[in-house]
């Protein structure tokens, strides 16, 4: 167990100690925030949905989420083009309490950064729903965190460098964050978006961070909460699987 | 037990390429043991076997007294390696590399401190401990590397090229410290390097391999003997020929990549 607390620590004090990465990766959520809330919220209220601002906050939470998650995870392939993946990799551990605990760290470090996106969020007129259903969208935050996490992780085991990067990019975390739902509501949907929604785990976290921080839930928190917690240990379960098949 | 490492007829395999081919050979508790050869003779390989980074095709292999392809966590735990490559993590500070190995080896709070300490001020890294590592030249990364591998007590230490692009005052340091902690710990050290004399001046003795074979065995003295040559170069270039090979290891990764692409 002390190697999961060791890799845990590792990615934890390598956040705080990047200020840069930390102001960085606040830089988009904020221009969701202004551009989109700000932009499209007029049209939004004409068409009869209500306060565009509560309705996407927990989008652009469940976003910064997701590519600081995702990045973390794909940092397994610095590791390697730098080296220190090899010294984990003999370490007498077995591989998947060193995926764990990478992966674990990375999801911290993605809450924390979810963290300061919702407070940030309220300077620009979030008002919270419900106190009592706070704890709850910690674990929602928790859940997109390590889910994507492993995603990262998973990916980054089975490429050798950063040449797929942009593949990647373009063809699986922007259509995982676009297919969301994180910008649009999910009701009246045509057919075939509404199908390929139900199949990108970000929609429940969504979903669920929706529900419990501004009181409106698509699916349900009760289907949010099993669907999330069904694809966590999969996808944790996956990538320990790849990150042990690693070679060097 | 008098061999620590004990190779049998060890094979490994890649597609149409031998790497290493039915080798056998033993190396003894407390030796200082060089495996020499050309670039591309499979040096790289078979110390990926014995550290459990790669499986054998064939043979056998016991790192004091375990299998590094069963008993993986045992044989890690056994040895210590210092990488051709860098394999610090350059955005932590020199201290926290030593720390981190020492956790995940387990070893105690309060040994971990005591022998830290020691190590650094060993390699004369101790007063820059607080330092990122990105920050440090490369002599002073393969110092902190070679501190890094003795930390956990192994009984043997894994060097491939340990020396390669060094002045020759850090080189001269580095054997140093390698001869000082083998004598005062007894730990086994198993390297590979291009550097003949260096090779000549510090090992025990010596294994050459060539096209995956091992073409000669025993001391300096021997193998010079053995060749009617008077230096350890000219016996390693009667050996193993005087032309130049290719880098397979740079083909390896070339097919890496393409892998990568198709999947």
């Amino acid at each position: 167990m002390i190697a999961i607390y060791t890799l845990w620590v590792r990615e934890v004090k390598k956040y705080f100690r990047s200020k840069s990465r930390i102001i960085g990766s606040l830089g988009q959520p904020i221009l969701f925030l202004v551009a989109l809330g700000f932009g499209l919220g007029p049209t939004f209220k004409a068409a009869g949905q209500g306060d565009y601002i509560q309705f996407l906050v927990p989008g652009i939470i469940s976003m910064s989420i997701l590519f600081l998650a995702i990045f973390s995870g794909i940092s397994v392939i610095w590791d390697r083009q730098f080296g220190f993946l090899k010294e984990t990799l003999v370490a007498p551990v077995p591989r998947w309490q060193i995926m764990v605990g990478r992966t674990l760290g990375g999801a911290t470090v993605a809450v924390l950064q979810g963290l300061i996106v919702f407070a940030i969020s309220f300077l620009a007129g979030f008002r919270l729903a419900n106190f009592a259903t706070l704890p709850m969208a910690f674990v929602f935050m928790t859940f997109i965190a390590l889910i994507f996490t492993a995603l990262g992780t998973a990916i980054a085991s089975v490429l050798e460098d950063m040449h797929g990067f942009q593949l990647i990019m373009n063809f699986l975390v922007m259509p995982i964050f676009f297919l969301s739902g994180a910008l649009f509501p999910m009701t009246g949907l045509p057919k075939v978006l509404e199908i390929v929604v139900r199949f990108d785990p970000l929609a429940y976290g969504v979903d669920g961070l929706r529900g419990t921080l501004g009181g409106v839930s698509h699916f349900g928190l009760f289907a949010d909460f099993w669907i999330l917690s069904v694809v966590v240990v999969v996808f944790i379960g996956i990538g320990s699987y790849l990150f042990s098949k690693i070679r060097v | 037990m008098d061999n620590i490492i004990e190779i049998n007829n060890l094979s490994k395999k890649f597609k149409e390429l031998t790497a290493v081919d039915d080798i056998s050979f033993n190396v003894k508790k407390g030796e200082i043991f060089a495996f020499l050869g050309p670039n591309g003779a499979g040096k790289t390989t078979t110390i990926k076997m014995l550290t459990t980074l790669t499986s054998p095709t064939s043979g056998t292999i016991l790192i004091n007294g375990y299998n590094p392809a069963k008993q993986q966590e045992e044989a890690r735990a056994s040895f210590g390696i210092v990488f051709q490559d860098p394999s610090l993590d350059d955005d932590l500070t020199a201290y926290e590399n030593m720390d981190f190995h020492g956790m995940l080896y387990k070893v105690g709070s309060k040994d971990r401190e005591e022998r830290i300490e020691r190590l650094l001020v060993f390699v004369e890294l101790w007063d820059r401990r607080n330092d990122l590592v990105k920050h440090f030249s490369g002599g002073m990364k393969r110092r902190l590397e070679i501190a890094r591998g003795f930390l956990h007590h192994p009984k043997i230490l894994f060097l491939d090229e340990p020396t390669i692009g060094l002045d020759p005052q850090t080189r001269n340091h580095i054997w140093t410290y390698l001869k000082k902690m083998n004598k005062e710990e007894s730990t086994t050290v198993f390297l590979t390097t291009h550097y003949m004399e260096e090779a000549d001046k510090v090992s025990d003795r010596i294994a050459i391999i060539d096209h995956g074979k091992i073409v000669a065995r025993g001391t300096s003295a021997e193998l010079k003997e053995q060749t009617k040559t008077n230096s350890l170069e000219e016996a390693f270039l009667s050996l193993t020929g005087s032309e130049i090979r290719e880098e397979t290891v740079k083909n390896q990764a070339m097919s890496g990549r393409a892998r990568a692409w198709r999947r």
